[in-house]
């Protein structure tokens, strides 16, 4: 028999049983656009978030303590990790010289209030030359030395900020409560747009000096160096390692931005790659319906079974036409959830970055094809191997 | 062959009647047994039956319910195999093939027609008469010419695109018959093709197969109903997993006169009721 005479046997039990059909290839279908709506969003929140770090410079050395090599004990926020202070700041600007200039950084969960209103955030201490990583000023200003060495109470704030509490008004000279203490809002920035996990406009910039009294700590999270000359990165870098390495021994990493875009890379696929792992969990899920919509078929089927082989239809023919039958239910269901998952990741770009990445397309479709015979050749196994006067005798 | 005409045919009484085929048997059955095991007790089914199918007869296989002869003939019409014993068909021996070679052959020597039609349902009559051409690998337009022809053969070229379930039981089993002769077959297995059937129908079935069989072909119809039997030139008596007598049918039904009796009746019946109908009205 030829493989068309197989295509058509399949095509016409398929649209004899439309809504079970249909049922089953859901399966696929939703498999199959989740793989490619997920990867798509994974893709997408990596590109830009990779993006983001471009954007701030690649004049940028990111100093952390602890260290992020040999076996990741001791890694950031470990207990043991002797964490930097502005003393420390002062010392590597000293021995850096006019090459950078020496950012503290010191981050950290916080309570907006105004009036009756709350909001979560992430507060950033940071220092007069902090706008160099924050981003560009919408309106306002942002901080002063003198806000820094004084340990005022004034804030910049995302436009997130501004959207809770003082939505469509010029926020700039307004009152703010953080963590139950007053400030006065001085500069706004420019919004970002979000990302995966929280949005990005959805901070508070105060001076290191007045977070550090907040947290009561004389601690900072992080160090950034904006180096002068970007050829020079490298160089700067080795200073700045020789200049910690007898306060810290290793316990400090210093990252170019080149490594940190690499890291994150790495760290984004890794979660791009789990991601289209859980959605293939669905697309398994959704073989395993048409295993057992298969299996019912060919139960129900016996008789024709029967019929077929009485009139002369080989082992083959009857595998072939079962296997067909469940490889098509797959790759329409394939096909269908192509254009879902593709179509929601493009309805979803306006609020979510999200790209449609043509190996996940391709991967999706392989492996529900894949999915059809692997789940369809065992019912199509059994409906052959049918003994003909059985099947002709089944009711 | 000629072993096969000096011995007795028919199982172990030897029948005097049984015919010797000339060295031209259809198919040939060899001290075939069939015993399966139901409910843990062996059931032998056939207990050695010896037949022979002559080309261009048409044979008869009778017997109660239980008697075996359904067994005998999904056995010769290759669809079981045997516990013990040979089947040939046209001359060559099937016991050693495998089930694709049983299919080939099923295909190409054998047509089929059985009591329950088996008909695909939701495919029209020409795809139903089409099937076997398809595994017979034979292309698109000239199966659909062979099909047609075949179904006009057996009086329904105005049916070719109606459902099984749009036609009636007589009409399915012609289709039936047609899918039977499709791929020209050595022979026609029929089991108890009436059975389904009212008496008019099957009467129109057996005409049908008459018919057949006068044109050449070689029919065997296993049936418990003595009449059905009447209508062949031979029966073979099955009984208790043997066959126990073979008769050469003297006073052969034909199908025809019966269809034409069976006309007459109804033509009286409808004047009759015409007449009282008439009575009620002049009252």
């Amino acid at each position: 028999m030829k493989l068309i005479e197989s295509f058509r046997i399949a095509i016409k039990a398929l649209s004899a049983n439309k809504v079970r059909s249909a049922l089953t290839m859901l399966g696929v279908i939703i498999g199959v656009a989740a793989v490619i709506l997920l990867v798509s969003i994974g893709t997408g929140v990596q590109s830009q978030v990779t993006g983001q770090i471009s954007g701030l410079g690649s004049n940028l050395l990111f100093v952390f303590p602890g260290s992020f090599e040999g076996g990741g004990s001791g890694g950031p926020g470990g207990g043991i990790t002797k964490q930097f202070n502005t003393d420390d700041v002062e010392y590597v600007q000293r021995r850096i010289g006019a090459q950078g200039v020496v950012i503290p950084t010191l981050q950290a969960a916080a309570q907006l209030r105004v009036g009756n209103r709350t909001k979560g955030t992430t507060l950033g201490g940071t220092d007069q030359n902090g706008d160099a990583s924050a981003g560009s000023l919408e309106s306002g200003r942002w901080l002063t030395r003198g806000e820094v060495v004084g340990a005022s109470r004034v804030a910049v704030i995302g436009s997130d900020v501004r959207d809770e509490f003082y939505p469509g008004q010029e926020p700039i000279g307004r009152e703010l409560d953080i963590n139950g203490q007053p400030f006065k809002i001085i500069g706004m920035l420019t919004k970002k747009g979000g990302s995966l996990g929280g949005s990005q406009d959805n901070v508070v910039y105060v001076p290191v000096t007045t977070a550090q009294t907040m947290l009561s700590t004389r601690d900072i999270s992080a160090m950034l160096v904006e180096v002068a000359d970007v050829d020079s990165i490298e160089a700067v870098k080795a200073q700045v390692e020789r200049a910690l390495k007898p306060r810290f021994s290793d316990q400090f990493t210093v990252f170019t931005q080149e490594q940190t875009l690499g890291i994150l890379s790495t760290l984004l696929g890794t979660l791009t790659a789990m991601l289209a792992g859980l959605a293939s969990i669905s697309l398994l899920v959704g073989g395993i319906g048409i295993m057992n919509i298969m299996l019912v078929s060919v139960s129900e089927r016996t008789r024709e079974i029967g019929i077929r082989k009485a009139v002369g239809a080989r082992t083959y023919d009857i595998l072939s036409q079962f296997v067909i039958e469940a490889v098509m239910l797959s790759v329409l269901g394939g096909l269908v959830g192509i254009l879902l998952g593709a179509g929601g990741a493009l309805a979803l770009q306006p609020l979510v970055p999200a790209e449609v990445t043509p190996w996940a397309v391709v991967l999706a479709f392989v492996f529900s094809a894949v999915v059809g015979v692997f789940f369809g050749v065992y019912p199509a196994y059994r409906a052959s191997r049918l003994d003909p006067i059985e099947a002709l005798r089944y009711e | 062959m000629t072993d096969a005409a000096k011995r007795p045919p028919s199982g172990e009484e030897g029948d005097p009647t049984a015919p010797a085929c000339f060295d031209d048997a259809v198919l040939e059955a060899h001290t075939v047994t069939k015993s399966y095991i139901l409910d843990e007790i062996e059931v032998h089914a056939l207990r050695g039956v010896d037949l022979q199918v002559c080309r261009g007869e048409m044979l008869a296989i009778m017997g109660p319910s239980g008697s075996g002869k359904s067994t005998l003939m999904h056995i010769v019409g290759l669809l079981d195999h045997p516990t013990s014993g040979t089947v040939t068909i046209d001359g060559v021996d099937v016991s050693n093939m495998d089930a694709n070679q049983l299919a080939a052959v099923r295909n190409k020597r054998i047509g089929f027609v059985f009591q329950s039609f088996n008909l695909l349902a939701r495919t029209t009559a020409q795809s139903n008469v089409e099937l076997p051409l398809i595994y017979a690998g034979v292309s698109g337009s000239e199966r659909s010419r062979r099909a047609r022809e075949a179904l006009e053969r057996v009086g329904l070229g105005d049916r070719l695109g109606h459902m099984p379930n749009q036609l009636s039981g007589g009409q399915q089993q012609r289709v039936a018959i047609a899918r039977a002769l499709v791929t020209e077959p050595s022979i026609v297995l029929a089991d108890e093709p009436t059975g389904n059937l009212d008496s008019r129908s099957g009467v129109e079935v057996m005409a049908m197969l008459q018919e057949l069989n006068a044109q050449g072909i070689t029919v065997v119809v296993v049936t418990h109903d003595a009449r059905i039997a009447r209508h062949a030139q031979r029966v073979a008596h099955v009984q208790d997993g043997r066959i126990v007598l073979n008769e050469l049918v003297v006073d052969r039904i034909m199908a025809d006169v019966e269809k034409l009796t069976l006309d007459a009746e109804a033509d009286t019946a409808t004047a009759e009721s015409n007449i009282s109908v008439n009575r009620e009205v002049a009252r």
